[in-house]
């Protein structure tokens, strides 16, 4: 149905080029945050071979900077993939999310889309179409913004790889990565529930950051969660739920 | 280390990407979640941004800053600035790298 309607490329619709351009804005950060992870992995001691081959197919970057001291300390596979797996829970509370979405897609398709959807894809996505009904428009969208964030991420990994020395780290630009997420979730930010929910969320974060392995993540999503639900369903109309605007 | 090890082990890290980017949408068939539960993972994305952001800004070795001499503060203050100021996301990373950088490189902050 969706492809049938896509009878030329899909780079020239004009959603895949307003996914790009929408995109655009954070791939700085996610830039220099790659070229940060680059320079990481490089003096992690990981060979150079096997660094490109896991930015290349693993693709999640805080996985990849949890799972690297355990891979080249020689740790057993099991762990290794435990640690992965706590650091990605946040992506299994988004693939609920990203599922209606994709519910009419093959089961490949669903799994490759799912692949893809890194954490600033699924934001940026998730603000163009707050309904989640399909829709013509969503692939190209999705793709559009894939196009950017895939190369934005990957190249400056492999150049912070390969230029590992001669990269000034210390001068502190890796934190564009941080000040990326921080305007997205400013952008996010639509009225007073929002405000409450994100403070929540931070607050629970700082709170439970001795947990280990990023758990902290999970309990503020947890908390932030909550306290939404409680602001709906306990407030008179006056406050609309953040997303059912547009 | 052995290669084959770590090659193994890669390949797993590549699996888990899929296995959690894609959890929910492996079922062919729509999994019951209740719908309070639905409505409230709208909140989720902007939760999980607050999460990752705030102890990166506020804290430093599992404490909260203690010293006004942290770039960071005035890296996130500048960009905050900027983002009420113009809205936009790119001019925001730019305002508060550029902080970031001129005190490290020139206060050693």
């Amino acid at each position: 149905m969706t492809e049938a309607t896509l009878s030329s490329p899909i780079w020239r619709h004009p959603e895949f080029a307003r996914g790009a351009r929408e995109m655009v804005g954070v791939s700085m950060g996610i830039a220099a945050w790659g070229l940060v992870t680059g320079v990481a992995m490089a003096k992690s001691g990981l060979p150079l071979s096997l660094s490109i081959l896991m930015s290349l197919l693993v693709f999640a970057g805080s996985a990849q900077l949890a799972a690297l001291p355990l891979l080249v300390a020689g740790a057993p596979a099991w762990m290794i993939w435990a640690i992965a797996l706590c650091v990605n829970l946040r992506f299994v509370i988004f693939s609920a999310q990203w599922r209606p979405y994709f519910a009419h897609f093959p089961r490949w398709k669903r799994m490759l889309h799912g692949y893809f959807t890194a954490d600033l894809n699924y934001v940026v996505f998730m603000a163009r179409f707050p309904q989640p009904k399909p829709a013509p428009e969503q692939l190209p969208y999705f793709w559009g913004g894939i196009a950017v964030n895939w190369p934005s991420w990957q190249l400056p990994t492999l150049a912070g790889l390969l230029l590992a020395d001669a990269i000034p780290t210390q001068w502190g630009f890796g934190f564009a990565g941080i000040l990326a997420l921080l305007g997205l979730m400013y952008s996010l930010l639509t009225d007073r529930a929002s405000w409450v929910a994100a403070g929540v969320a931070a607050a629970a974060a700082v709170a439970t950051v001795a947990l280990p392995l990023k758990l902290n993540v999970v309990v503020a999503i947890a908390a932030a969660v909550a306290i939404g639900l409680l602001m709906d369903h306990a407030t008179p109309a006056t406050i609309k739920p953040m997303k059912d605007e547009t | 280390m052995s290669t084959w090890h770590a090659v193994v082990a890669i390949l797993g890290l590549a699996v888990i990407t899929v296995a959690t980017r894609g959890f929910f949408l492996y079922p062919d068939r729509e999994l019951p979640l209740p719908v309070w539960l639905k409505q409230g993972l709208r909140y989720a994305p902007l939760a999980a941004l607050a999460a990752v952001v705030a102890p990166e800004i506020l804290m430093q070795q599992g404490h909260l800053i203690a010293t006004f001499k942290d770039a960071r503060i005035w890296a996130t203050l500048a960009a905050t600035a900027y983002f009420f100021w113009r809205r936009g996301i790119l001019g925001t990373i730019v305002t508060g790298t550029l902080v970031m950088v001129a005190l490290r490189t020139g206060l050693g902050w």
